[in-house]
């Protein structure tokens, strides 16, 4: 039988986010899926840190899950005001159109 | 509960901070009221946070919070310059008419996220003052919010820092791992010198790091979000963030992976140098005054942690000095800044300081001692703060740091320079305002004086900072 250990928890985040870095530099449409991929990042972490909390049996690291979730939540509203923010000023949000400010 | 006095500051300003949300909103038309008693409550916090100056070294709820010199001499930093940011902007604030009770509560949330990080000693806890500093900043940045500029500058800043705390966390969450405490001393006990693994961890925090205190090569946020951003909120973001970042670097850098220093000494002179060398030539063709000051502080915190590079205590003390000059310095240039106004317009180009001194005359001198003093010249406080950072990098035989340091201060004088000879030797304009609020003429006074008289009493801060001993 096949047994899941955590060298394999390890590499499901590693991969996920490496996916969400490369989606926010690759990324040239739309902020919204820079937002999806902050929170893959998170949730990347989050996978690292119960796959370790479960393995060394300590609870800390479960906790710190419940941090990042909460903390999570707060960035991605703020966020998502801010990119409201400015689609009432620039009127997109494309992100090749994000350019008054450079120099 | 034993100890709870030594979280009074935290304590205070956390109440402050509620009482002013819901008494700002109840009582209509109050921002004057509000931005008034935050000033007045972090004056309050700030002399508790001085009444635990003598505290040498004291852990609270399970050793993940600490109080002792360093974190109480860089909260009074902190909170001191944030009662200096908060006094001088009042009047920038009402003139473009983003006086809102939000602000003050803003800076008063983001200062606790700081003070809060400055003391942590457990990954958990330094992570949740991270980002109520970052959530708050991030409102800031954009909260002039009919202007595209603002909002674009808090855009980009929101998508960058979130990446960074990302790539912090992910660090974090390998430390925890390989170690298996978020505890600093709990790590530090822990450690296994031979494990690679935890080199990666180190890695990717130090890069959540440097993006925080904008060092090269994770500068990228910092002309545009310095150039979009109100000047007040500028400014914040000049002085305070750093100072704090600036603490948890050398904490997390000094306490759980003293041991590894082999690993990190190497990207931390790496950064130090890109830092130096790359603020120093991109500010030459700049023309927005602030996006030059964003260069001219990436190259400063160059310096910083130059002195953080050498794995000594005087290098640590070096660092921290040179953070309190660069504080007044910009707190100085800001001030100046702050004051070219005309007809409730702000200018913030280079060029609307051409022959600045033939109608401003003080104004251009303490501009000149400022600028001087950004260069580095002596006998102003610039050359001190240099002056030990370079003496501590050359003591732990890192030559090549310290020459570097010096052929980039020569190329940095440069436009330091420029702006001098267009204040004092280009064509006349028109004349601004002269009529400033008195706490703004007072801040430019206070850091004017300290610049120039520094070298008359260099032992005062010496003295305090050399208590500071974190190895």
């Amino acid at each position: 039988m096949f047994e899941v250990d955590l060298g394999h928890y390890l590499t499901l985040g590693a991969i996920i986010f490496t996916i969400g870095v490369v989606g926010i530099f690759l990324n040239r449409k739309n902020i919204i899926v820079i937002l999806m991929s902050i929170e893959l990042i998170l949730l990347a972490v989050n996978i690292n840190l119960v796959a370790f909390s479960m393995y060394s049996q300590d609870i800390t690291g479960q906790i710190f899950t419940l941090f990042i979730l909460t903390v999570a939540a707060a960035e991605a509203a703020i966020g998502l005001a801010i990119i409201v923010v400015y689609y009432r000023n620039a009127g997109t949000i494309r992100v090749e159109e994000i350019d008054k400010l450079k120099g | 509960m034993i100890n709870i006095n030594l979280i009074f500051p935290e304590i205070f300003i956390s109440l402050s901070i509620m009482f002013l949300l819901i008494f700002g909103v109840y009582k209509k038309n109050s921002s004057k009221l509000v931005y008034s008693l935050s000033i007045i409550s972090l004056l309050i916090v700030l002399a508790l946070c001085f009444n635990l100056r003598t505290v040498t070294e004291v852990y609270l709820f399970n050793e993940s919070y600490q109080i002792g010199y360093l974190s109480t001499f860089m909260k009074i930093l902190v909170i001191l310059s944030g009662v200096f940011v908060m006094s001088v902007s009042l009047k920038y604030l009402k003139i473009n008419n983003i006086l809102k009770i939000e602000f003050p509560i803003l800076i008063l949330s983001s200062i606790l996220g700081m003070i809060v990080m400055i003391s942590s000693n457990d990954l958990i806890v330094f992570y949740m003052g991270l980002e109520l500093q970052s959530l708050s900043l991030y409102v800031l940045a954009s909260f002039n919010k009919d202007n595209i500029l603002s909002s674009e500058s808090g855009l980009k800043y929101f998508i960058l820092s979130a990446l960074s705390s990302g790539l912090l966390l992910y660090g974090c969450s390998l430390i925890y791992g390989f170690s298996g405490s978020t505890n600093f001393i709990q790590i530090s006990e822990n450690i296994d010198i031979n494990q690679y693994s935890l080199t990666f961890g180190i890695v990717f925090i130090l890069v959540g790091l440097a993006f925080k205190i904008s060092a090269v090569p994770f500068h990228m946020w910092a002309p545009d979000v310095y150039q979009g951003s109100p000047t007040p909120v500028t400014l914040f973001f000049a002085i305070l963030p750093k100072v704090a970042a600036l603490t948890v670097l050398i904490k997390i850098l000094y306490v759980p992976f003293l041991n590894l220093i082999e690993q990190w000494q190497m990207i931390v002179i790496f950064l130090s140098i890109a830092s130096m060398i790359f603020g120093a030539v991109a500010a030459i063709g700049q023309k927005n005054l602030k996006r030059l000051i964003a260069y001219s502080s990436i190259s400063h915190m160059g310096y910083t942690i130059a002195g953080l590079s050498t794995g000594t205590n005087e290098g640590i003390q070096s660092s921290i000095i040179y953070i309190s000059i660069y504080v007044v310095m910009n707190l100085g240039f800001f001030c100046c800044l702050l004051m070219l106004k005309r007809d409730g317009k702000y200018y913030e180009t280079v060029e609307d300081m051409s022959g600045l001194s033939k109608n401003h005359p003080m104004l251009s001198f303490s501009l000149l001692l400022i600028l001087f003093s950004l260069a580095g010249i002596p006998p102003l406080a610039g050359f001190f703060a240099k002056f030990y950072v370079f003496m501590a990098v050359i003591k732990s035989e890192m030559y090549f740091l310290a020459i570097t340091g010096l052929l980039s201060t020569v190329i940095a004088a440069f436009y330091y320079l420029r702006i001098i000879k267009i204040i004092y030797f280009d064509p006349e304009k028109e004349k601004f305002d002269t009529h400033h609020n008195i706490a703004l003429k007072v801040s430019l006074f206070i850091t004017t004086i300290f610049i120039l008289f520094y070298f008359i009493f260099p032992s005062k801060l010496i003295q305090i900072v050399s208590k500071i001993n974190v190895i």
